[in-house]
């Protein structure tokens, strides 16, 4: 019985649509209410939001073409300034319909130009009768162009009194989208996150065609028992799939068990599975050298991820700073005297310092410490006498440029630079053993 | 900004202006030209090497970076079919190239990098730096500019079209760059089959397009993130292949992107050879070998060694402080004309000049050389010119071969030593290098101690040891050593010979306590163990143990006939470069010191006798800013401008003083007064104070210290 009901569509369509689309069909059927039939106005603009692989657009783009409405499709990350976008829309507009008079180069660099161009293009690519789809994806990234950009692609419809509508799709919410001068308000849509039986019924979806849906959906069901945890994306969760699904059929290839022995797979996978949420998930390993070594039946072990070799080899002096940073920055002023002069004052061991002290300073992360300092404590910390030379400089310079250390505040350079180590106590241990 | 090289004018003015600088201090040009020549000559030798070495030395990474990025590729395209490849997300491959905190030596490696994968793989390369991308828009514009250019280089005949739509004009966005990829790629199996085999046959049909980020460290976050998210839409039209140079470590990637852009990626990790080793193999081909006839002396390799080691873990630095060496040695020595093979120096003795032969006269080596000469002979040598000639010939010929037994036994040395606990006498062969340099090694306590602990060396250590040291005499061009070798050999008969006795005395020692446990009786059991403890005590030394001696004390008296330390041998100031403090002032500045003396003391720059007072007292006709700068000195963090113009006017007036009126000290002048303001504008120019808010009227310190 099919959910999808629409007057304008022949049920065949919306049939295949709803195949195509498992677990949004009330989404969907709330889109199709809102388009309404080809040739009438819909709502002017759509904002249409949920998390991650939530479906947004690939449910946009399987919903347009299956009805073959006509519609431009722009990823706004990809065209990152207003005038890309707006041509990117004018370019696709003209190979839309009709493949007549390929204008070579449009220039098009404000929003006058591009309503201009609009009308002339939809006018000529006999559009009117149908509502054209602008969808913007990605749309967080139009708050960071022109400000008069996102209200004026709100109010398209209006702009060029053509029969245009503009779905936003955006990971986070429309309030931090809304302009301190106001605009016209969309119509908001919300794509909730799959649930694990939502996940389960998508992954089950595809399976192989050498192997029977049961024994696959057996396999996802396994595969989320492990995962579903730590990630509910489902482009990862199917990657992830693919990837162990090899290892998964391996005893069934072998023999030594058929597609029904669920309790001896489950063996087999369920380690492997924990080693990959350890490894490929966190991208510590890449894929290929996972399949490499399942093909290869070799221990992961052998392979050492991305943060195994955290180590870092540094020049001495280069240590010593670095160490005189973190010292500066953790260790408040007032015990220098006490930690790094030879001849200090008895300090008196009162419980008011060992107060002060418990609070620990790693929690409050680094503080900011003129550069001076930093070189008073490296001469204190360093046996022989270190000149100030120009190497020495340099390399603050470029422990900055590593990302160890960080300057604070951009002011002139005559006026004392400030630093701030950035690195870990690990790291610094590691440094100086 | 990272670990910056200064090139020292000097270098820069023999690059470029010619040999004529050369004579410039010094008198007799003809050999002015000469030394020109035999530096150059040498350079170039040494750069040749080096890149040969380098080469070598790469070679692994290199390979491994090009089967990673054949893989990468490839795959995809053959089974885009099958159903484990529609599922899996496509990847952009990425290559995590850890290369070390050097950043200056990255450049070069990423060169060569380049010109590898061009030659193998593709010729669409683009190397991005982080200055040039602090925008998104920016890095688009880069890479499409040097993707686009590089086709233009590979057949540049084609296309004039292309070449006239300046950057400018192509819409910077990955649709255009995807065209772009698809029109080249096309073209040679359409167009111009011919022209285009010669590429097409080492570059299979589509290429991967190569995107360098070279320091990954500086790049922004969002760029990054922006640029991998654009790409990965596109991963399936164009083969992207990223390459991350990584300075630090390669968790930088996870700090630097989220795992929902990492998640993009398929990530190996590449780590190129370490810098330590690298300099290792540099010191071992170039410094340690009979093949250059330059060397370094002890003190100026200490210098550069240290440099490295301390501040900036540069190969290239290294050896660009090298090649100073040389400019400067040949620069500043006029006998180094006579720095070159052994062949061509004789005869460049012959044709010597007077001044050169006083030149040879005035080194202090020959000079100790001549006083252990018999009278007639130092008469000789000191007035007559040929036999002078003669004599050097001899001299150098015994150079040379010093050098040749000086590194063959060297690393024989160092054989022993780097398996010693705790190496007394330094791991790497450089360390022993520099200890034999610097002074007589056998006097040293480290030697001392190392023998000692070569004296406890067990017998199969020595054994390999042994053996190692036949093969560095073997394989030495020194002509000396077929004694040495031969007497190496019989050491190791005889070590074999007492592994033979050593089963023999097993045995007697095996029925010896056989016979102990025969018998049973108290008294005579008694007495043949005394007699056992007896024997122990009296048989000090086996056999082994003597030969170990043995062994190590000729190992000794080869330390001690071979590696005296250059200087002193005669002549070695033609060959050594020693001055250590000239390369340290070029290559170490001292900017904080430099400008300390200059205000301080202005005598030391300005070279003018009114103003050589030392001492506490300030000269009122130094500079005004040195008279500042002085009285600055004594203040603490805050300074009264006031009381500070006191001073000055006081100074300055010191010797007006006694013909000054009464009525003038009074009022500051205003003369005083401008130059007070300027030069104190001109300190904190200089960085020494700034203006306070604190108080008014008061500038505060910005230095500490000082004197």
């Amino acid at each position: 019985m099919p959910n999808l009901e629409h007057p304008a569509y022949p049920a065949a369509t919306l049939l295949q649509l709803e195949s195509l689309v498992p677990c949004r069909e009330s989404q969907v059927s709330m889109l199709l209410s809102i388009f309404g039939e080809r040739q009438q106005f819909s709502f002017p603009s759509i904002f249409i939001y949920g998390h991650t692989s939530s479906g947004k657009t690939y449910v946009m783009q399987t919903l347009l073409k299956t009805l073959q409405l006509p519609h431009i499709f722009v990823n706004c990350v990809e065209h990152f300034t207003s005038r890309l976008l707006l041509e990117e829309i004018l370019i696709q507009l003209q190979s839309c319909s009709s493949e007549t008079a390929q204008n070579s180069h449009m220039s098009c660099d404000t929003l006058n130009d591009f309503v201009r161009l609009f009308k002339q293009a939809v006018e000529s690519r006999e559009l009117q009768d149908q509502t054209l789809y602008i969808v913007l994806d990605r749309a967080e990234q139009l708050r960071e162009m022109e400000a008069n950009i996102l209200p004026a692609f709100l109010r398209l419809q209006e702009l060029t009194d053509r029969n245009v509508t503009v779905v936003l799709l955006s990971e986070i919410v429309w309030e931090l989208f809304r302009p301190n001068i106001g605009c016209f308000e969309p119509f908001t849509l919300y794509f909730p996150d799959y649930s694990i039986g939502h996940l389960q019924k998508i992954l089950s979806q595809n399976h192989p065609p050498e192997y029977s849906a049961d024994f696959y959906a057996a396999y996802i069901n396994i595969l989320l028992g492990v995962f579903y945890m730590v990630c509910r994306d489902l482009k990862e969760l199917q990657h992830l799939a693919a990837l162990n699904f090899s290892k998964y059929c391996e005893p069934v290839v072998r023999g030594e068990a058929n597609e029904r022995d669920t309790r001896k797979l489950w063996k087999n996978i369920e380690p492997h599975l924990k080693k990959a949420m350890q490894t490929v998930y966190l991208r510590e390993i890449s894929s290929t050298q996972w399949e490499r070594l399942q093909h290869d039946d070799g221990e992961p072990g052998q392979l050492k991820g991305l943060s195994a070799h955290t180590h870092v080899e540094l020049p001495y002096y280069s240590k010593f700073l670095l160490i005189a940073a973190y010292l500066a920055s953790y260790n408040p002023v007032r015990t220098d005297k006490r930690f790094f002069l030879k001849h200090h004052g008895k300090i008196r061991k009162t419980n008011f310092m060992k107060k002060h002290e418990k609070t620990s300073n790693h929690l409050l992360g680094p503080k900011p410490f003129p550069l001076d300092r930093l070189l008073a404590i490296l001469y204190s910390i360093v046996d022989n006498r270190v000149a100030p030379t120009a190497n020495i400089f340099s390399q603050i310079t470029s422990l900055v440029t590593l990302q160890l250390l960080s300057m604070v505040g951009h002011n002139d350079q005559l006026d004392g630079p400030r630093y701030k180590c950035i690195v870990s106590l690990d790291f610094i241990r590691a440094i100086a053993r | 900004g990272c670990f910056v090289f200064k090139p020292s004018p000097k270098k820069r003015r023999v690059t470029q202006k010619a040999a004529i600088d050369f004579r410039e201090r010094n008198n007799d040009s003809e050999d002015a030209e000469l030394r020109f020549v035999t530096c150059q000559s040498l350079w170039n030798q040494i750069k040749l090497e080096k890149e040969q070495i380098q080469e070598d030395l790469n070679k692994q990474l290199f390979d491994n970076l090009e089967g990673f990025l054949r893989r990468s590729h490839s795959e995809r395209q053959e089974k885009t079919t099958k159903w484990t490849c529609q599922m899996k997300s496509s990847e952009i491959p990425t290559a995590a190239l850890v290369l070390g905190v050097n950043v200056t030596d990255h450049d070069l490696t990423f060169k060569s990098l380049s010109e590898v994968l061009q030659n193998n793989i593709t010729p669409y390369i683009a190397l991005l730096e982080a200055k040039d991308c602090p925008g998104i828009k920016n890095l688009m514009q880069k890479l499409m500019g040097q993707l686009m250019n590089c086709y233009i280089d590979v057949d540049s005949l084609e296309d004039e079209d292309y070449v006239q739509v300046s950057q400018n004009r192509i819409r910077c966005s990955m649709t255009s760059l995807i065209n772009w990829y698809e029109s080249v790629t096309k073209k040679p199996d359409s167009e111009t089959p011919s022209k285009k085999r010669t590429s097409s046959s080492r570059h299979w049909q589509s290429p991967p397009v190569v995107v360098i980020f070279k320091d990954m460290e500086s790049f922004t976050t969002k760029v990054l993130q922006d640029f991998i998210v654009i790409c990965s839409q596109h991963i399936r039209e164009l083969p992207l292949v990223l390459i991350f140079g990584i300075a630090t470590s390669p968790m930088i990637i996870h700090s630097l992107l989220p795992h929902s852009v990492s998640s993009l990626l398929c990530i190996e990790l590449f780590q190129s050879l370490s810098c330590k080793e690298h300099l290792s193999t540099i010191i071992d081909k170039l410094l340690l070998t009979a093949q250059f006839p330059f060397k370094l002396g002890g003190k100026v390799l200490q210098v550069l060694i240290n440099i490295f080691l301390y501040h900036d873990f540069s190969v290239q630095n290294f050896i660009k402080g090298y090649q100073l060496c040389i400019v400067e040695h040949f620069y500043s020595q006029p006998l180094s004309v006579l720095c070159c093979q052994l062949v061509d120096a004789k005869k460049r003795v012959n044709s010597l000049s007077h001044d050169q032969c006083e030149n040879i006269r005035r080194l202090p080596s020959f000079r100790r050389y001549v006083e252990r000469q018999v009278s007639e002979k130092q008469i000789a040598l000191l007035t007559a010119d040929s036999c002078l000639k003669e004599t050097t010939q001899k001299l150098l010929e015994d150079l040379h071969v010093y050098h040749e037994n000086y590194i063959s036994v060297l690393r024989c040395l160092h054989v022993f030593t780097s398996s010693l606990p705790k190496y007394p006498l330094g791991k790497q062969i450089r360390e022993l290098h520099c200890a034999c340099l610097e002074d007589q090694v056998w006097e040293t306590e480290e030697y001392e101690s190392s023998l000692q602990l070569a004296r406890m060396l067990s017998k199969s250590d020595l054994v390999t040891m042994l053996q190692q040291c036949v093969e560095i005499f073997v394989s030495s061009s020194g002509k000396e050593f077929d004694k040495t070798v031969e007497k190496l050999k019989e050491f190791l008969t005889q070590f074999q010979k007492l592994e033979a006795e050593a089963f023999q005395e097993q045995d007697v020692s095996v029925s010896s306590q056989k016979e102990l446990q025969k018998k049973t009786d108290l008294y005579h059991l008694q007495k043949t163990l005394l007699e056992l403890k007896e024997s122990r005590r009296s048989k000090k030394l086996t056999k082994f143990e003597m030969l170990r001696f043995e062994v190590v004390d000729y190992i000794d008296s080869l330390v001690r006939n071979y590696l005296v330390p250059a200087d002193h041998k005669t002549l070695h100031e033609i060959v050594y470069f020693n001055t250590a403090s000239v390369l340290r002032e070029h290559l170490n500045a001292a900017p904080r010191i430099a400008l300390h003396t200059a205000l301080n003391n202005p005598y030391c720059y300005l070279k003018n006798q009114a103003l050589k007072s030392d001492g506490g007292n300030i000269s009122n006709k130094a500079p005004d800013i040195c008279i500042v700068y002085r009285l600055h000195l004594e203040c603490g963090r805050l300074i009264n401008l006031a009381d500070w113009l006191e001073a000055f006017s006081t100074v300055v007036m010191a010797v007006e003083g006694p013909n000054a009126d009464a009525a003038s000290s009074e009022q500051v002048d205003d003369i005083i007064h401008a130059r007070f303001i300027r030069a104190v504008s001109e300190l904190e120019l200089l960085g020494f104070i700034k203006p306070s808010k604190q108080k008014t009227d008061h500038v505060a310190r910005l230095t500490w210290g000082g004197c």
